[in-house]
């Protein structure tokens, strides 16, 4: 090994603490790229696999009752590689021991071979016989949640009977990796689950005998998806066809994309963060190392190094502790990565779990890291290593201070003149100031950037829950039913209130934007399930005219009092405009409302209800509950208030491990900040400050003067942190907010406090590893030398 | 007042050490720094420590400073104990009683000549305005400078200022005027001698500069550990007139 590299291992070794703290702000920007990254490439890689082997369909169509000799006619449009016809209804089941509402989607499989879209992947079990007509493949999760292996049975209310089924085996569809139940925020197995039959059963069962009410569509690679969708809309049109929709529109698919999407967020997001941090770092301490080492420079050259040679050796240092950070962080990247995949997975049904190695996330990680460093130390090592060896042997010009403002005086006469004297280091060096408070400041933006999310959760949930969908549970009927469909639900045991509502699937139309989703009709004074204006106070609806969400209108890009086009997609598909009314808040879903006689009215179809919100008394829930499970009209009931429990739930679990991991970053960048900043502080005031304990100061004074200068970094870069957090914040909202839902951008003054205090309590961790330093300061040795 | 007179009036002494040994362990090897040192100083008292380097002189001056520990031995200033003084109690020593100059000025580079006074006058209990201070060292014009716009001689004079400052009993100087040419150094010693005369301020002088002896009430030689010879001058110099 040569000299230097032997110097260069000893002045690691001296400056571990500080080499350390680098290097971790460097792994966790390395970590947190591969992190997001890599779980980002895993998850898609995995649904794409996913998909490609089990022939996921692109395109989806639900219709009333078609005959089957269409199928061909279908099959021929243009751009349609293969179509796969079958019957989908939703039922209630009724499951021993659970008292809760259990829906479950009634899904065909072919009469005798396996279906060709949409494969099932067999889990356990196998398929029901070809000839069976109370067998069954149910979800593996929601099988999990009650116990139902094969040879178990469970009961459905199948268009209005009810039929006992017989498990056969468990699986999974590319269809339901995110299996959320109609009106549900997230899947809850227990409640909601996926039943496979064999097509004759379920035809008989539902009168479809020769006919289908579901289709599945391959396109051919490069197909034109909307030429596509015009042509089989137009086919099936008179088949009570809803619109057929892409993957964009398959609840499963859009929500693993807006997970996607979230991912590739904070990817984008976090790792700069770290890297610029842990660059501004390695300038910091490189500047303080090379200036401590300016007679060695000098001597180094005089020897007959070269200017190179001893630039070189400089940035090796901050390359070496590059390298320390690469390895931390890519290790760490690599498992939380999994671990996040994981995590993932636990909310999505995958047969399997493609893990991405990808070389190339891994080369950039350790590329980013070692830019850093190099980047930082190249700016440090250009001041003096290039300075004439004699002058480099020379001590330095003493360092010139200068008096800042008239403030000092005042700083002076309040606080003393070792206030002065911090007051005067920290502007002396103002870079180094200034990127000391920009790197604390991201610690602290990094902690509101992150904890503001689960405030504004909250925020949601309130509003959603407590004052705009106030109902207990929703019923919705397999068909919409006449109005007096309601007396009936209010007249089942415990139901408090009952308020009828009208569901159409309709295309909203604004120039070249159209968006499909649920038109909306409530009764004028709704007061379970309410609308609510950006102040939050409740909207009635208006005579004549469409409530649109906030989020729908900007996508439409309408104002009040401009005309929208709508298109009913189930029944006539008669088109109309309306006028938008008003816009108001919400935050999941595209939503749309109107006055439910107004819709009716517009219809055609007379005074008909698609489903009552209720109000349940909770000491009669369970009577209740035993009689729905034998209302034939009912399809599906959502249980607002289980949704929410189970959303809180898994909100939770989240919480913890975001705060930790969250606080961890932030720990790390504000220690590593804060050490370093002190230790070059004490390195160049140590003198200064031996001096002052000779004169009398007491030890807590002088520290006081060091931990005053750190005070007052800290001080400063609370509120720019506030601000940058604030940005990022914004950028998160941008980056999460999807179609499914949009995060409300909340911060409460608690997100502000919580980041600042931790972010302080790292700090004064540090400060009081330094300040042991300070405590041990050799005062002779300082009065005998010169600087 | 007369050099007889300073050695042998009757009030007590200000420092006074018996026995005084101080042993420095450097890895296996034992340094025996002082050897057993009996000194007395009284109040108003201006003595130059001559001796080579090692002879144990800056030791001595830091024990009875408080900024060090001796082996064994007594060592008293009034009657304060310093020897089994707690590391607080030698703090407010030298914060209430004790004056300091180095070598190396030991300025804060980041506060000018009246603040790096005032750094001293803010912890002081009976202090003189920082002004006055400069003014007894001459240097009331330079006041708004920072060290770095100092010339050295004039640094070391803000030195002197900021340890006469909170009036202390004692001025403990080590090398002074060994960074200083001889026509600054005069000013310098010009400068203690002012302030040992108008303060009674019992003032040491640490030097290896043997033309300084001739301003002193005493002198006194260090050699390996001990006191070698101490002298009394019948006459003392004005600091203008010493040179080297």
């Amino acid at each position: 090994m040569r000299a230097l590299h032997k110097k260069l291992f000893r002045d690691l070794r001296r400056l571990w603490a500080q080499a350390l703290a680098i290097a971790l702000v460097m792994a966790a920007g390395a970590a947190t790229l591969i992190l997001g990254t890599g779980a980002y490439q895993s998850l898609a890689q995995t649904r794409a696999s996913y998909y490609e082997a089990n022939r996921f369909a692109d395109v989806f169509a639900n219709l009333t009752r078609a005959p089957k000799v269409m199928v061909a006619e279908l099959a021929a449009i243009d751009g349609v590689a293969a179509v796969e016809p079958r019957i989908v209804k939703l039922a209630l089941a009724d499951l021993d021991g659970v008292a809760e509402p259990v829906s479950v989607l009634l899904v065909s499989l072919p009469a005798d071979h396996e279906p060709d879209l949409n494969r099932i992947y067999l889990r356990q079990g196998r398929l029901p016989e070809p000839a069976s007509d109370n067998e069954a493949l149910v979800s593996d999760r929601f099988a999990k949640s009650h116990g139902l292996g094969p040879g178990a049975s469970f009961r459905v209310l199948i268009n209005g009977l009810r039929r006992s089924l017989r498990v056969t085996g468990t699986g999974l569809s590319p269809e339901f990796v995110y299996a959320v139940g109609p009106g549900d925020l997230m899947p809850d197995e227990r409640r909601y689950g996926v039943v496979w039959m064999r097509e004759p059963a379920l035809a008989a069962a539902y009168d479809l005998d020769g006919a289908f009410s579901s289709l599945l569509v391959k396109l051919v690679p490069g197909a034109s998806q909307a030429q596509a969708i015009g042509r089989l809309d137009a086919a099936l049109a008179r088949y009570g066809g809803q619109g057929a929709y892409g993957r964009k529109d398959q609840t499963s698919h859009a929500f693993l994309d807006a997970e996607l999407k979230q991912l590739a967020a904070m990817s984008r997001i976090l790792p700069p963060i770290f890297l610029v941090i842990a660059a501004f770092l390695v300038n910091m301490t490189l500047t303080r190392l090379i200036a401590l080492e300016r007679e060695q420079i000098g001597l180094l050259k005089a020897l007959g190094y070269s200017s190179l040679a001893v630039a070189r050796h400089y940035v090796e240092f901050a390359a070496l502790i590059a390298v320390i950070g690469m390895v931390i962080g890519l290790a760490a990247g690599y498992l939380l990565g999994n671990g996040l995949t994981v995590l993932y997975a636990r909310f999505f049904d995958f047969p399997f779990l493609v893990f991405s190695r990808n070389p190339a996330v891994y080369a950039i990680a350790a590329g980013a890291t070692l830019a850093a460093a190099v980047l930082g130390a190249l700016n440090a090592v250009r001041g003096v290593v290039f300075l004439p060896p004699a002058t480099a042997m020379a001590p330095p010009a003493p360092a010139r201070y200068r008096k800042v403002l008239g403030d000092i005086e005042m700083i002076g006469r309040s606080f003393g003149r070792a206030a002065v004297m911090s007051a005067r280091h920290l502007t002396h060096s103002p870079l180094r100031s200034a990127s000391s408070i920009l790197g604390v400041a991201l610690a602290v933006a990094v902690l509101v950037g992150s904890l503001w999310s689960f405030g504004s959760i909250n925020y949601m949930i309130d509003v959603t829950f407590y004052r705009s969908a106030r109902q207990d549970a929703t019923i919705s009927f397999a068909n919409a039913r006449p109005a007096t469909a309601a007396y009936a639900v209010q007249h089942l045991p415990g139901i408090l209130r009952a308020e009828p509502f009208r569901a159409v699937t309709v295309k909203i139309r604004a120039g070249s934007v159209e968006r499909r989703l649920a038109l909306m009709g409530r009764p004028r004074k709704a007061d379970l399930s309410r609308v609510l204006d950006a102040s939050l106070a409740p909207v009635a609806m208006p005579e004549s005219g469409i409530v649109l969400s906030l989020s729908l209108a900007e996508i439409l890009k309408v104002r009040t009092g401009d005309l929208v086009t709508v298109e009913r997609l189930d029944g006539d598909r008669r088109v109309f405009d309306v006028r938008v009314a008003a816009i108001i808040e919400g935050y999941i879903g595209l939503t749309a409302f109107m006055d439910m006689d107004a819709l009716n009215d517009r219809l055609g179809e007379g005074e008909l209800i698609s489903g009552t919100d209720i109000g349940i008394d909770p000491t009669r829930q369970a009577e209740l509950f035993a009689a729905l499970k034998t209302v034939p009209a009912a399809s599906f009931i959502t249980l607002q208030k289980a949704a929410l429990a189970k959303f809180r739930d898994t909100v939770a679990q989240n919480i913890t491990l975001m705060i930790t991991v969250y606080v961890t970053l932030a720990a790390i960048i504000a220690f590593g900040v804060v050490y370093n900043f002190a230790r070059i502080s004490l390195s160049e005031q140590g003198r200064e400050l031996a001096s002052l304990r000779v004169l009398g100061f007491t030890r807590a004074e002088v520290s006081g003067l060091l931990l005053g200068e750190i005070a007052a970094v800290v001080a400063i870069a609370q509120p720019l942190g506030w601000a940058i957090g604030y940005g990022i914040a914004a950028a998160m909202v941008r980056g999460f907010s999807t179609e499914l839902y949009r995060v409300p951008f909340f911060i409460g003054r608690d997100v502000y406090a919580y980041a600042s205090l931790l972010v302080i309590l790292a700090t004064a961790v540090s400060a009081l590893v330094v300040r042991r330093r300070i405590d041990r300061l050799d005062l002779i040795a300082v009065l005998k030398t010169r600087e | 007042m007369g050099s007889a007179a300073a050695l042998e009036r009757p009030d007590k002494p200000v420092f006074v050490t018996r026995g005084l040994t101080k042993v420095y362990r450097m890895g296996a090897v034992e340094v025996q720094a002082l050897r057993g040192i009996d000194f007395t100083a009284h109040p108003g008292e201006f003595v130059v420590i001559l001796g080579p380097s090692g002879s144990g002189k800056s030791t001595f001056l830091n024990i009875i400073g408080g900024l060090d520990r001796a082996t064994s031995g007594e060592a008293y200033f009034q009657d304060h104990d310093l020897i089994d003084a707690s590391e607080a109690a030698l703090t407010r020593y030298r914060r209430d009683h004790v004056g300091f100059v180095f070598q190396f000025y030991n300025l804060v580079p980041s506060l000018t000549a009246r603040e790096n006074v005032e750094l001293v006058t803010e912890i002081a209990r009976q202090p003189m305005d920082a002004r006055e201070a400069l003014a007894l060292v001459g240097l009331s014009d330079r006041s708004e400078h920072f060290p770095a716009e100092l010339s050295g001689g004039e640094q070391q004079r803000v030195a002197i200022a900021r340890a006469i400052a909170k009036r202390p009993e004692v001025l403990l100087c080590d090398e002074p005027t060994g960074a200083l040419d001889s026509a600054t150094g005069v000013k310098v010693l010009e400068a203690l001698t002012r302030v040992n005369e108008e303060m009674g301020a019992t003032t040491l002088v640490i030097t290896h500069n043997a033309a300084i002896r001739d301003i002193a009430h005493r002198v006194v030689s260090f050699a390996s550990g001990r006191i070698a010879v101490i002298e009394t001058n019948a006459a003392r110099k004005p600091a203008a007139a010493v040179s080297w």
